[in-house]
């Protein structure tokens, strides 16, 4: 019951704070830091409530019928997977109420609701373990996110709201295709209509439906994670959106498809997966690559953060298709430090554009003099992104780069040099905005308290992550094991790559 | 015909006297009040009559009409339509100077015309429903006659709709030359060979014409734009909803939806269906008339309809018949939108008067943005399930071709569905707040439309037991 809570009280939150902006602008604000706050503590309830047996790696389930006739159920199950995407969610959640408490002025009540509802869509994505559930999920925390866009965004916001709206719905629609096509292939062997995840495991599949399955899957992943070709809709959205929505959209939409290629793709379609492994990992290293020097070349100080999520994510596409402890314990600390370190700097980035209305790194230069806690909060954060050992980032492309290393030493070479690619974007960021001279005579408030508490917060955890990840590791070890049980293709059994 | 055959007929007969009483009523005392109330209080004893033959059904009555529990389930659907038009017609036409109250008797005929087509097992009483609905929209279409654009729209309506009727008559007269009987049975169990095959083929591909001129799919839907955008917006609604599903009812009454149709008149349909889908989405995108978008839509979706009716699986007629419910629900909620926006001067069809909207009437533009959704086929509306339905059915039946152009199109369609909805939540200059009042009648028949377009989104058990129940093709 606890998990239709956590989905129920972010949907209240949104309809109270839409309807009481009316009265106060400062009470939708409060109530979505509240709900996030109670999200919190009930997912803190389910941690101390689980059960430790060996029977089950879910912490806490709910299974109703929802439309029999199709064989669909409501069911929302949490592991140790789904877990560290929940409190990643909340916690990105509370930064982006509190960096949107003065740079949204406008149509406060509806802005909030459209948060609270995306990260409802969010949260059940992370624990739908019905097929149709996760689709409808899936669509669903679309429409928030378009709104918070074409609203609340820049210059450009219609045609980058359109772009990705577009992107996404045509990659779900293929997902919900090969969704249909495994329900009734299923039905064909079995005789029974289920969209059930646990029971659409170990699907006999002839291998050319599965691996034309796992494409309607996989493209739909691929859009959101994003990988190279499919990538086009990145920079534009998170460059347009306000800041709130770019944290959301580079913290937590992009998790998503990580999240799906960890839980859907491998474990339902092992085989195809396994035949595909060479092309992800080079579409990953490809990622990783392209991603870099993109950044590289970029004006547009919000673009280039961008810019660098297509190269952070290319080392979660590589961790995740090597397929072996290492590189999957890699993926999840890169998706989990990727949402803090990229999330603190679209939060610095959108602070410095409500200060001097401008993300053009041209104009900048010299900042550091005047604002030196901003600067210095931007360091930390272009240190972490560059992958600076003892930060988050490093433990996580490091663990990746180990675990890709057994399957194909050629691509982990290659991918070894993003890290290097990444040290020339990060420097280029700091030394074009925050030091040299201060050409424009730029005059501008440092960090206010709020912000100071949020950069504070996320540096303590990207330091946590990079000294002690254990206990995220620990977390993720049983639905790790879950998932490596239910492939049954050990790390050894993986043909080596040349 | 005996009494149970009389019983059986109970809503056809109802909504005939209804059309008789509110003719009287019109010549006894004029006014829009008495038209109204009588008529619906017609449709609601028709559609109380559909629940109280049931346990009668089914029941041939004459070789002409059958009554069955899937023509129970389209006259419920049917009845319901009309009586939501008369409501929203109500307050549209109040604003209008001219003679209002004969728009009621066309509306309640028409609705006749309707119920006729969907329990009609021969080409005798499909042509006589057929053309008891052409007629009464005729008139309703150019209802405005001072209004150029509505009487262009009943002229085009007009012309097409005679030429269309002229050819299922052709069509017609070869079906019975080649099979010498006009029931539909007649089509269906034919083994298809021999000299009467060069018949009876061009006969049904005739016959078909008629069909997809209402249906208003490729390459028949030429009308459709015009008409929408010329002809009141409650009429609108009534041509694009109740019409229709009466047509797609008789449809498959006349080639069912589980048979496997003859090779050429799948790839007939095959090809309309693929450049409707095409054709309705592809011609939308350069629209800025709501009115008219409405009308690409259509086509694209009864393009959606076919491809459900192509697969030929047990689950095709569900599908349908979930998907008109959504189509009917979601197409009614937006043209109610459209009539209690309109003044006494002009539809409210033109993108600009919807820009901003969610900041001037917010609870309108949220249904209104629902709308849009449910069109597009987005979860938590009854269009996402309808779609979901036809794409699990055509999955079903392995007709992957057809699901893979269904699907792009449809997103090809969210762009245009996306324009309105930026226009709706748009910023725009404080204007003055022309303040339309919904009326109570409108306020009710929105508010139930919404309730439906979201809880059958949500939780879509009910009517698929119902459906279950009265059509189906469900596992």
């Amino acid at each position: 019951m606890m998990l239709i809570y956590l989905i129920a009280v972010l949907l209240t939150a949104g309809i109270l704070a839409g309807i009481l902006a009316r009265w106060s602008t400062l009470a939708p604000r409060w109530i979505s830091l509240a709900a996030l706050a109670v999200d919190l503590i009930l997912a803190a309830r389910i941690w101390a409530g689980r059960s430790l047996s060996a029977s089950t790696t879910w912490y806490d389930e709910v299974d109703w019928s929802w439309i029999p006739n199709f064989g669909i159920h409501f069911h929302l199950a949490v592991d140790g997977l789904s877990f560290l995407m929940l409190m990643l969610t909340f916690f990105l959640g509370i930064v982006a109420v509190l960096c949107s408490w003065t740079e949204i002025r406008e149509k406060i009540g509806f802005f909030h609701f459209n948060l609270m509802w995306v990260l409802a869509g969010i949260v059940s994505v992370f624990l739908a373990m019905d097929l149709f559930l996760f689709y409808f999920a899936w669509e669903l925390m679309l429409i928030p996110m378009y709104f918070l866009i074409v609203i609340w965004g820049h210059e450009r916001r219609v045609y980058a709201g359109t772009k990705f709206f577009l992107f996404t719905q045509c990659s779900g629609l293929l997902m919900l295709i090969a969704i249909l096509a495994l329900y009734f292939m299923h039905h064909q062997s079995t005789g029974i209509y289920t969209f059930e995840y646990s029971e659409l495991l170990g699907t006999t599949l002839s291998s050319g439906a599965e691996v034309a399955i796992m494409f309607g899957f996989f493209i739909a992943f691929a859009v959101k994670l994003p990988v190279v070709p499919f990538h086009t809709w990145l920079p534009d959205a998170h460059t347009e959106a306000p800041t709130a929505g770019s944290v959301i959209l580079a913290g937590l939409l992009l998790k998503t498809g990580g999240y799906g290629l960890l839980r859907f793709v491998i474990p339902l379609f092992p085989r195809a997966a396994h035949e595909f492994t060479p092309v992800a990992l080079t579409l990953g290293v490809i990622g990783i690559l392209y991603g870099a020097v993109t950044a590289f070349s970029q004006t547009d100080l919000k673009r280039l953060v961008a810019y660098t999520s297509v190269s952070h994510l290319g080392f979660v596409l590589l961790g995740i298709f090597s397929w072996n402890p290492l590189a999957l314990q890699g993926a999840v600390i890169t998706m989990i430090c990727h949402g803090l370190s990229t999330g603190a700097l679209f939060v610095l980035v959108g602070g410095l554009q409500e200060r001097i209305h401008t993300r053009d790194l041209d104009r900048m230069g010299g900042l550091w003099s005047v604002a030196p806690c901003l600067s210095a909060s931007a360091l930390f954060f272009s240190m972490a992104s560059l992958g600076l050992p003892g930060l988050g980032d490093f433990v996580g492309e490091f663990l990746v780069l180990l675990g890709s290393y057994r399957v194909s030493v050629t691509l982990t070479v290659v991918a070894t040099l993003g890290i290097l690619a990444s040290t020339f974007y990060a420097l280029r960021m700091m030394q074009r905005a925050f030091f040299g001279p201060n050409t424009n005579s730029w005059k501008l408030p440092d960090l206010t308290p709020r912000e100071g508490v949020i950069m504070t917060v996320m540096i303590v955890g990207l330091l946590w992550l990079g000294f002690h990840p254990q206990p995220v590791l620990n977390t993720f070890a049983p639905a790790m094991d879950n998932l490596q049980r239910q492939v049954q293709m050990p790390a050894a059994a993986l043909r080596r790559l040349p | 015909m005996n009494a149970s055959d009389t019983r059986a007929l109970l809503p056809l007969i109802l909504i005939a006297g209804t059309a008789v009483v509110v003719m009287l009523g019109i010549a006894a005392k004029r006014s829009q009040k008495l038209a109204a109330g009588l008529t619906l209080t017609g449709l609601a004893a028709s559609f109380v009559s559909v629940f109280a033959v049931a346990p009668l059904v089914p029941r041939q009555v004459t070789s002409l009409l059958l009554i069955d529990r899937y023509a129970l389930f389209y006259l419920g659907l049917i009845i319901a339509s009309a009586a939501v038009v008369a409501v929203l017609s109500y307050r549209y036409f109040a604003k209008y100077d001219g003679q209002r109250e004969e728009l009621y008797l066309l509306l309640v005929l028409a609705t006749l015309g309707c119920e006729v087509l969907v329990t009609s097992i021969h080409f005798a009483s499909f042509l006589l429903g057929l053309e008891v609905l052409s007629i009464s929209l005729y008139g309703m279409v150019a209802y405005f006659t001072d209004r150029g654009q509505a009487l262009e729209a009943g002229i085009k309506y007009l012309t097409l709709a005679s030429a269309s009727a002229a050819f299922l008559l052709f069509g017609m007269a070869l079906i019975y030359g080649a099979t010498g009987t006009l029931a539909f049975s007649s089509v269906q169990n034919l083994s298809l060979q021999g000299p009467n095959l060069v018949l009876l083929l061009p006969g049904i591909a005739l016959s078909l014409t008629g069909i997809g001129f209402k249906l208003g799919v490729v390459p028949f839907h030429l009308w459709t734009p015009d008409v929408y955008q010329g002809a009141p917006a409650p009429v609108a609604a009534f041509v694009a909803t109740t019409s229709k599903t009466a047509v797609v009812a008789l449809l498959l009454r006349y080639l069912p939806a589980e048979a496997q149709q003859p090779p050429a008149v799948f790839f007939l349909f095959s090809l309309v269906a693929v450049a409707s889908m095409c054709a309705g989405n592809l011609l939308a995108l350069r629209q800025s008339n709501v009115k008219r978008v409405l009308a690409y839509s259509s086509i694209a979706h009864f393009g959606y309809i076919l491809v459900a009716f192509l697969v030929a699986t047990t689950m095709a007629a569900g599908a349908i018949a979930f998907y008109l419910v959504a189509y009917t629900v979601t197409v009614l909620t937006a043209f109610g939108i459209v009539t209690v926006l309109s003044t006494s001067k002009a539809d409210a069809d033109d993108l600009e008067d919807y820009r901003g909207l969610f900041w001037r009437r917010p609870v309108l533009a949220s249904v209104f943005t629902a709308v849009l959704f449910s069109l597009a086929g987005i979860p938590a509306t009854v269009g996402f399930i309808g779609k979901f339905y036809i794409v699990a059915s055509g999955a079903n039946g392995s007709a992957w071709p057809l699901i893979i152009v269904l699907v792009l199109t449809s997103v090809i369609g969210l762009f245009y569905y996306l324009r309105i909805v930026v226009a709706l939540f748009a910023t725009v200059p404080e204007r003055q707040s022309s303040m339309v009042r919904l009326g109570w009648g409108s306020a009710f028949v929105l508010s139930g439309l919404t309730v439906l377009l979201i809880c059958f989104g949500v939780y879509p058990t009910p009517l698929l037991n119902v459906i279950r129940a009265t059509i189906g093709g469900l596992n």
